[in-house]
C-alpha cells in the first residue's frame, strides 16, 4: 500500500503549483484555474487525513469545498465576462485603472 | 450518533435575513419600476426583524447542532454590530442606486446574504462552518463590488477582490485541512483539547495556524496583506466600499479572536509575536500612506487599514480586556466609518465624479449642516476626545499597556497623531478654502438623513457615555 505521506507530498506540490501559477500567469482564466488546483490539493489532503483518522467527516468537507468552488467559479466567470465586454482583454496587466 | 436537535431560536437572525433576502429576490420581477425602492425598505425591515430576533437567540445560549453552532454574549454583540452595519448600508444605498440608475433590488438580497454569512462566521464553533460563512459573505461581496456593471473601474475592483479573495480562501482551507490532520477534528474546542496533549506534531499545527492567520489577515486587510484594499475600495460603488470597510473586517476579526483564543491559546508563543509585528506594521503603513492620498475613497481605504491595525493591537494583548476593547472599537469604527462613507456618497454626485479631498472646498459655507456632520466623523476617526474614536482607542491602548505591550501602545499613539493630519485636512478644505462648487445639486433624501442621524448619534453616544456599551463588551469578551 502506498504510504499516506506520499499523498500529502503530492497535495503540497499541487498546492504550490497553484500558488506559483497564480503569481506567474497573466491570463485571468489561468488564474482561476490556479485557484481551482489549490482547492483540489486541499481536497486531496482532506481525503488522506480522513482515511488516516478513520473519520468520515473529512470526506464530507470535500463536498462543501466542491460546492463553494462551483459557486465561486460561477461568480468569477461572470465577473470575467463583464470585464471582457468592457475591455476586450483577459490580461491582468492591462487592468491598471486603479493604482497608487 | 443521533440527529442534531433542531433549535430554531438559536439561528433565528440568520434565518430571518436569508428568508427576507430570498423574498426580495423573488418579488423583484413583480414590482413596478417606480416601486423598486420599496424593496429596499423591506430589506431594511428585515434587518430590524433580525435585530429583534437576537432576543430569543440570546435566551438560547450554548452549543447547538452537534456543536457546530455556538450562541454566547460574544456572538450576540457581534451580530448586533453586523445587523447595524447592514441596516445603515441599506439606507445609504437606496438613494445611491436610484441616482446611478442601478435600481436592481438584487443588491439588497446580496447585502442580506452577505450579512447572514457574517452572522454564521461569528456563531460558528467549527472551522468548516467558518469557511462556509466566509464564502457566503465573500461571494456576495464580490458581486456587490462589481455592481456597476458597465463601469471599468467597478469591474476591475470586483475582479481584484475576487482573485485575491479566492486565493486567500484556498490558504484558509489548506490550514483547516492540516489542523484536521494534526488533531483529527475541526471543532475549535476539540482542537484546543488535542493541542493540550503532548502527542501532537507541533510543526504541522504551527503551519496550519500560520496559513489560517495569513488568510484572515487578507480578509481584514492588515499589512503586509493589504495591497488589494485601496484598489478595491476605490473602484467599488461608494456604499459598497463603506460596507466592505467595516463588515468583512469586523467578521474577520470575530473569527480571528474566536479561532486563536479558543483553539490555539496553548501555542500562543508561536503566533503572539507575529500579531505584534502585523499590528505595528499596519498602523505605520496605513497612516503614513494615507497622508499623501488625494482621493478621499483611497484615503479612507488606507485609514481603514490603519484602524485594522488598532484592532490588531487589541488582539496582540490576548486578554479579556483586549477582546472587550476590540469589540467596542469595532462598533465605534463601524458607526463613524459608515457615516463618513455616507457623506462621501452624497458629495460624490453621479458616477463618483467628485471624490478628491479638494472637491470638499467650501462645503462649510455652502452646506454648513453637512460639513458639521462630516467634521464629526473625521474628528472621531482621528480620535478626538468626546467622540467614539477616542473612547475606542483609549480602551485599546489601556488593554495593550496592561499586557505590557508598551511599544505597540507608543506606536499607536504616534501614528494617531500622524492620522490627525489627513483627517483634519478634509476639515481645513471644508472651512478654510474658497468654494469652487455651489453644491446646489447635492440632494439629501430621507433614507440618507436617517443613516447619517443613526451614525452621528451613535458616534456621539459612544464617545460621551461609553460605560454602558463597555459593560456589555466586557461580558461579551470570551473565556
Amino acid at each position: 500500500m502506498i504510504p499516506a505521506s506520499w499523498f500529502l507530498i503530492l497535495s503540497a506540490v499541487l498546492f504550490l503549483i497553484g500558488v506559483l501559477g497564480f503569481f506567474l500567469k497573466r491570463n485571468i482564466i489561468a488564474l482561476l484555474l490556479s485557484v481551482e488546483i489549490m482547492l483540489n490539493a486541499v481536497n486531496l489532503t482532506f481525503v488522506v487525513f480522513s482515511n488516516q483518522h478513520r473519520q468520515i467527516s473529512g470526506q464530507i468537507f470535500v463536498f462543501f469545498v466542491l460546492v463553494v468552488a462551483a459557486a465561486e467559479a460561477a461568480v468569477g466567470l461572470a465577473l470575467v465576462i463583464a470585464m471582457f465586454r468592457n475591455r476586450e482583454s483577459l490580461n491582468v496587466d492591462r487592468s491598471n485603472l486603479l493604482k497608487w | 450518533m443521533n440527529l442534531a436537535t433542531i433549535n430554531i431560536a438559536a439561528i433565528l437572525p440568520t434565518l430571518v435575513l436569508s428568508v427576507v433576502g430570498i423574498v426580495v429576490m423573488v418579488a423583484e420581477p413583480f414590482v413596478g419600476e417606480q416601486k423598486k425602492s420599496n424593496l429596499g425598505w423591506l430589506a431594511f425591515a428585515g434587518t430590524l426583524a433580525a435585530m429583534l430576533s437576537l432576543v430569543p437567540m440570546a435566551n438560547n445560549r450554548g452549543q447547538w447542532y452537534s456543536n457546530l453552532w455556538i450562541v454566547d454574549d460574544y456572538d450576540v454583540f457581534l451580530d448586533f454590530i453586523f445587523l447595524l452595519i447592514a441596516a445603515i448600508t441599506i439606507l445609504t444605498s437606496m438613494d445611491f442606486l436610484r441616482r446611478e440608475e442601478l435600481n436592481h433590488p438584487e443588491f439588497y438580497s446580496l447585502l442580506l446574504f452577505a450579512t447572514a454569512g457574517m452572522l454564521m462566521m461569528a456563531a460558528s464553533n467549527e472551522l468548516v462552518m467558518v469557511f462556509l460563512g466566509l464564502e457566503i459573505l465573500s461571494i456576495a461581496t464580490y458581486v456587490m463590488a462589481g455592481f456597476r456593471r458597465a463601469d471599468l473601474k467597478s469591474n476591475e475592483s470586483a475582479l481584484k477582490y475576487f482573485l485575491l479573495g479566492s486565493f486567500s480562501s484556498a490558504f484558509f482551507l489548506y490550514g483547516i485541512a492540516l489542523i484536521f490532520g494534526a488533531t483529527g477534528s475541526t471543532n475549535l474546542l476539540a482542537i484546543a483539547d488535542a493541542l493540550r496533549s503532548s502527542k501532537i506534531q507541533i510543526s504541522l499545527v504551527s503551519l496550519s495556524a500560520a496559513l489560517i492567520l495569513i488568510a484572515l489577515c487578507f480578509k481584514v486587510a492588515v499589512a503586509p496583506f493589504h495591497v488589494w484594499t485601496p484598489d478595491v475600495y476605490e473602484g467599488a460603488p461608494t456604499p459598497v466600499t463603506g460596507f466592505m470597510s467595516v463588515g468583512p473586517k469586523a467578521a474577520g476579526f470575530a473569527v480571528l479572536f474566536r479561532v486563536f483564543l479558543t483553539a490555539f491559546p496553548s501555542i500562543e508563543d508561536r503566533w503572539g509575536s507575529a500579531i505584534w509585528m502585523v499590528a505595528a506594521l499596519t498602523m505605520i503603513l496605513g497612516n503614513v500612506i494615507a497622508v499623501v492620498q488625494p482621493n478621499i475613497k483611497r484615503m479612507l481605504a488606507y485609514s481603514s487599514i490603519a484602524h485594522a491595525g488598532y484592532v490588531a493591537v487589541a488582539f496582540a494583548a490576548t486578554s479579556d480586556r483586549g477582546v472587550s476593547a476590540a469589540l467596542f472599537y469595532l462598533l465605534a469604527y463601524s458607526l463613524m466609518n459608515l457615516g463618513a462613507f455616507a457623506m462621501v456618497t452624497i458629495i460624490s454626485r453621479k458616477e463618483d465624479k467628485l471624490v478628491n479631498v479638494t472637491d470638499y472646498a467650501g462645503l462649510g459655507s455652502k452646506r454648513p449642516g453637512l460639513a458639521a456632520v462630516l467634521s464629526l466623523f473625521m474628528l472621531s476617526l482621528a480620535g478626538v476626545p468626546g467622540t467614539a474614536g477616542f473612547a475606542g482607542k483609549f480602551f485599546i491602548f489601556r488593554a495593550a499597556l496592561e499586557s505590557r505591550l508598551v511599544w505597540l501602545a507608543i506606536i499607536g499613539v504616534v501614528t494617531t497623531v500622524i492620522s490627525f493630519y489627513y483627517y483634519l485636512s478634509v476639515i481645513v478644505q471644508m472651512y478654510m478654502r474658497e468654494p469652487h462648487d455651489e453644491f446646489s445639486d447635492v440632494r439629501l433624501c430621507g433614507s440618507l438623513k436617517f443613516a447619517l442621524v443613526i451614525s452621528a448619534a451613535g458616534t456621539l453616544y459612544l464617545g460621551l457615555l461609553p460605560t454602558r456599551v463597555l459593560d456589555w463588551t466586557t461580558t461579551a469578551a470570551l473565556r
